[in-house]
């Protein structure tokens, strides 16, 4: 039973602290999961985000589910899952209720443009260490040029990068021999 | 009844929106305009109250919508909604993984995509990047290069990074800083 509150506490507070949705959420996984509860290794993390852009739903979701299930099945899946959504269903239905101009107060709004360049700076520094582990050779180098140029320039669905880039790494293994 | 529509409806965003959070949101527009629960304009407040508050943005927009429409068990129902469809889906996806994570082709799969997966993060972190150190309109108004690059932002960046490598404290230690940082110098 322990375990599950560890679960749930431990994404709750993930999900509390994520400021910016989505990606912004990647530091505080890297930090919560891979470095503090040794839960999962930076490559999981990686694969984590790559289903999730093409699987239907929130990302971070996808993820408290994965590592849920991984460590505790099914009910780990759903009880790290509300853990993750917990802190959003309480705090935005205070302000719902008693403060709908929340997004308009100056304050806010200045603590957010401060945020924000940490986001920013977070964000760079969770890329560096999951680049570290999955950039591996010129093949991935090569991969990832292209992916980062084409999703900068076109509006190519993240869905095709994805699967097309498992094909290249399948067919960059076969003639490499995989055998 | 009025539950079960905010169920369903929540259920198909969370079944059709692939992406991730902010793919909710032509979703969210249709279901303002099919069920009259809320205006485009209440939706557009709907986004900036989300996206300044903590939590992946449509659990946040799901609960927002949840409860001006049905109250507090409303914005239960809603994020249960949106949140169904990914739990299943990745329990699928999960026990097809444990099945086959040693054979060699969905290695070879999962070795193309992290380099995929990690462009499409450093892609993001650029817009990011655009959106909190960098002034493009100011820019565009003024067309002096030197007025793209937002000075005390990127100073402020360049501090924090330092101190992330040096402290390696928690990352919200270094949220709370810019938060305080942004309010007391009026970013």
């Amino acid at each position: 039973m322990n375990s599950y509150l560890d679960l749930f506490l431990t994404f709750a507070r993930i999900g509390g602290l994520t400021f910016g949705g989505g990606y912004a959420m990647l530091p505080m996984l890297e930090r919560e999961l891979v470095e503090n509860k040794k839960w999962i290794a930076e490559e999981d993390l990686t694969d984590y985000f790559a289903i999730g852009q093409c699987t239907p739903g929130v990302i971070a979701v996808n993820v408290a589910t994965f590592v849920g299930i991984k460590q505790l099945g099914t009910l780990g899946g759903i009880v790290a899952t509300l853990g993750v959504v917990f802190p959003s269903v309480v705090i935005i239905t205070v302000i719902a209720a008693f403060l709908s101009n929340f997004a308009e107060l100056e304050v806010v709004n200045h603590a957010f443009a401060g945020l924000r360049v940490c986001v920013c700076v977070l964000i760079f520094n969770a890329v560096s260490k999951l680049f570290k582990k999955s950039i591996v050779d010129r093949y991935t180098i090569g991969i990832f040029l292209c992916v980062l140029g084409l999703s900068v320039f076109t509006n190519l669905s993240p869905i095709v990068f994805v699967v097309c880039s498992g094909i290249a790494g399948v067919v960059i293994k076969v003639k490499g021999g995989i055998n | 009844m009025l539950y079960l529509r905010l169920f369903f409806e929540f259920f198909k965003t969370g079944l059709f929106a692939v992406g991730g959070g902010l793919a909710t949101l032509p979703f969210l527009s249709a279901m303002g305009e099919k069920t009259g629960w809320f205006t485009q304009a209440q939706l557009a407040n709907m986004i900036a109250i989300s996206e300044s508050t903590p939590g992946p943005i449509g659990v946040n927009m799901a609960t927002y919508v949840g409860f001006e429409t049905g109250g507090a068990l409303g914005s239960v129902v809603a994020t249960i909604g949106l949140i169904t469809p990914s739990v299943m889906v990745i329990m699928v996806v999960s026990s097809f993984l444990k099945k086959y994570k040693d054979n060699k082709y969905v290695q070879a799969v999962f070795y193309g995509l992290r380099a995929a997966s990690v462009a499409l993060i450093a892609s993001s972190l650029l817009s990011v990047v655009e959106m909190s150190l960098l002034s493009v309109d100011v820019y565009n108004t003024t067309g002096n290069i030197l007025d793209i690059f937002n000075f005390l932002n990127i100073m402020i960046a360049i501090a924090l990074y330092a101190a992330i490598k040096k402290y390696n404290a928690h990352p919200a230690v270094f949220l709370l800083v810019s938060a305080i940082l942004g309010i007391v110098l009026g970013l």
